[in-house]
């Protein structure tokens, strides 16, 4: 008796699995959905940018499908996405890219958040040419590889603070200037330490101090000695959120008197927020910034997707939302142009993307980056009672307040 | 440039000064890394996460406009309970077991509370404001933030008490009795599950003080106990288990070796220097302990 119980057990619980894969088992596209997969970080250390990626790729797939959907073939279809947790785990990222594509037939994909993942990612969708939009992969070597199915709507990173280097040498009458830098020791942070030497390079300035900063490093206080040492114009820094607060906390206790210091990461460490005025007349790169005049017909600009993504998720949108909702725009442009769901000729229609969203320019370049959208710098700057707000300082074209440059001393604040 | 240091020597007196006062904060995680490992003899791989915990108990105190130095109170008081939960959870199911057996235990508790406090507080980098100031000295060539100091000054009174404490309380003489020979001690009526217990509490409590302290001077994370953990366990290591003061001065030196290599060798080299001072120290001593036996035969 108890065999058979064992037998019936065995029995229906592989036919469980069966069904199971099956009623889960999607193809590209079902009826009139166009299914994309994406793997995202919702637990681990990215899952708060994970977060915002996945609000981003929502608020869009909302948008485009209230909005009329995709037209392919004379059909409308609309978007579905289906997501997993890659647990911030670059190993996880690539096993989730073969499951998507492998077992869940998904035929068009979306990007993880950071770099690292992204890389981790890309060599999967290659080989199966799966074209991969992503929208939070920004490290130049993703774009030197030769791939040929991804495509990024965001600035790569060498390019993040190239714009600050500039404007110093700009502000020094052309001349070139003193630069102090510090860089956490990971893919990204290094790509935008390759864009400074390159910037100094162009513009003969001088690399002073070249620090590299451990990833588990939470102190600062050497390297901000010997910047007050040295006393350079610019004084960089890149270690994501950690590195931004970090080096506001250390900056301000150690009054260190600098002209420029320009950094990374700080709408994401919610600077102003945390450190208050201390923050003030830092620069910031930034991807997106509400106040930039791009348009497009879907979200119609950057303060309507400001408000419309407040009133969806209930926090004001950081540029990782804004880029991650771009993705979307890009794949439905480049399916309606493609007019078909062949792989290969979704992929040339990505290629030839040339569009404008209220994110900004997209066109891709052949290494798959996208070329035609500047970064923007923002300023920290505060009013007499103590509320900080961030100005886009240059670009000119953009520029909603004037940089204030050299920053004040420590000892007249 | 990287003989800066060199050229400027005032930075030497920076460098000294942030080394010690790092070095004693560090030292007080180990101090109560010491105590377990020498009572219980478990390696907690779960230190860091608790100082983390302890952290953003103080992080939270600020939040709700509550100054962050009081959880330097309020944070080894609700960990000392923390501490004991464990303790009644796993650890008394490992503690009389092999080395390894209790590694496993704690790994798998540090990943708990890596995960459950990415859960709970989320994953953005936090940190809490004491608007301490700064203390400038050679004409503000040195600087020394106030809340480093008076981090360094609540671990040097924390350690002291627990030094007295240990010494004169009964329950004091219980743990150390215990640390000497549990069966012993056990034979005698002491009731070493008590002392286990309260022993694991004291070393969470120390963790929920330097945690505090690690939220006004440094930065809170979930993830960021890894490197809390790693540098106790050398300053353990270094010092010998049973040897208190020797906690705080390996706690000290390592933190002032630390900072001179920055500026010796670059910021790069940092923690890999420290690493190859460990092997250095570690095969010295093997050397001194095989020549000791030597003598012995």
């Amino acid at each position: 008796m108890k065999k058979i119980y064992k037998f019936a057990l065995i029995l229906l619980s592989t036919l469980g699995l069966i069904l199971g894969n099956t009623s889960t088992s999607f193809s590209k596209v079902e009826g009139d959905k166009i299914i994309l997969g994406a793997a995202v970080s919702l637990t681990g250390k990215y899952s708060s940018n994970g977060v915002h990626t996945q609000n981003g790729y929502n608020m869009a797939v909302d948008r485009i499908n209230s909005m009329g959907g995709v037209k392919v073939g004379g059909k409308t279809y609309k978007f579905d996405i289906i997501y997993y947790d890659d647990e911030s785990n670059p190993k996880r990222a690539a096993q989730l890219a073969e499951r998507l594509i492998s077992q869940d037939g998904v035929e068009f994909m979306l990007g993880p958040y950071s770099s690292g993942l992204t890389k981790a990612m890309a060599p999967v969708t290659e080989k199966y040419g799966v074209p991969m939009v992503e929208a939070n992969g920004a490290s130049r070597s993703l774009f030197t590889k030769g791939y040929k199915y991804l495509f990024a709507v965001l600035a790569p990173a060498n390019l993040y603070l190239d714009v600050a280097i500039r404007t110093a040498v700009e502000l020094n009458g052309g001349k070139g200037v003193k630069i102090a830098q510090a860089f956490e020791q990971d893919a990204f942070s290094q790509d935008v330490r390759l864009g400074i030497l390159d910037a100094a390079k162009e513009t003969g300035s001088e690399i002073i101090i070249d620090d590299k900063l451990p990833k588990e490093l939470n102190d600062m206080a050497a390297t901000l000695a010997k910047v007050k040492a040295t006393k350079p114009d610019v004084l960089v820094v890149s270690g994501h959120t950690k590195g931004a607060l970090t080096a506001i906390r250390q900056i301000s206790e150690m009054q260190v008197d600098v002209p420029m210091l320009a950094m990374t990461h700080c709408d994401a460490a919610k600077l102003s927020k945390q450190h208050g005025k201390n923050a003030q007349y830092a620069l910031c790169a930034s991807q997106w910034h509400k106040t930039l005049t791009y348009k497009d017909k879907w979200f119609k600009d950057g303060m309507t997707y400001d408000k419309d993504f407040n009133e969806m998720f209930g926090y004001a949108p950081p540029y990782q939302a804004a880029e991650s909702s771009a993705a979307l725009l890009v794949f439905k442009d480049a399916f309606e142009r493609a007019n078909s769901f062949d792989q290969k000729k979704v992929r040339d229609a990505l290629a030839a993307t040339d569009m404008q969203t209220f994110y900004g320019n997209i066109k891709f370049a052949p290494g798959g980056q996208n070329v035609s959208k500047p970064m923007v710098l923002f300023q920290v700057i505060c009013d007499s009672s103590g509320k900080c707000e961030n100005k886009v300082v240059a670009p000119l074209k953009w520029a909603s307040a004037k940089l204030i440059h050299p920053m004040p001393k420590w000892s007249e604040r | 440039m990287d003989l800066l240091i060199f050229e400027a020597p005032i930075l030497m007196v920076q460098a000294s000064m942030d080394g010690i006062l790092l070095g004693i904060l560090f030292a007080l995680i180990a101090y109560g890394m010491a105590l377990q490992w020498g009572v219980m003899n478990i390696i907690n791989i779960a230190q860091g996460d608790l100082v983390i915990l302890g952290g953003y108990i103080a992080y939270f105190m600020y939040l709700y406009g509550i100054h962050p130095a009081w959880g330097v109170i309020v944070s080894p008081i609700i960990m000392y309970f923390v501490g004991v939960g464990i303790y009644k959870l796993v650890i008394n199911k490992v503690v009389d077991r092999d080395l390894f057996i209790s590694i496993l235990a704690t790994f798998g508790i540090s990943i708990l509370f890596m995960q459950l406090m990415n859960f709970a507080f989320g994953a953005d980098v936090v940190l809490a404001v004491s608007g301490y100031g700064t203390t400038m000295l050679f004409d503000n060539s040195v600087t020394l933030p106030n809340s480093k100091i008076f981090a360094a000054v609540i671990s040097i009174i924390f350690a002291i008490g627990l030094i007295i404490y240990m010494k004169k309380s009964k329950l004091g003489r219980a743990i150390r009795a215990t640390a000497q020979n549990a069966r012993a001690a056990k034979i005698l009526g002491v009731d070493t599950e008590k002392v286990y217990a309260a022993t694991f509490g004291i070393n969470a409590a120390l963790c929920g003080v330097a945690g505090a302290l690690i939220s006004i001077t440094f930065t809170i994370h979930p993830y960021m106990g890894l490197p809390y953990t790693i540098r106790s366990f050398m300053i353990v290591i270094v010092a010998g288990l049973g040897n208190l003061p020797g906690v705080a001065i390996s706690g000290m030196g390592l933190g002032v070796f630390e900072e001179f290599a920055d500026y010796i060798l670059g910021t790069e080299f940092r923690i890999g220097s420290v690493f190859l001072l460990l092997v250095l120290i570690l095969v010295y001593r093997r050397f001194k302990l095989a020549k000791k036996r030597e003598y012995l035969k």
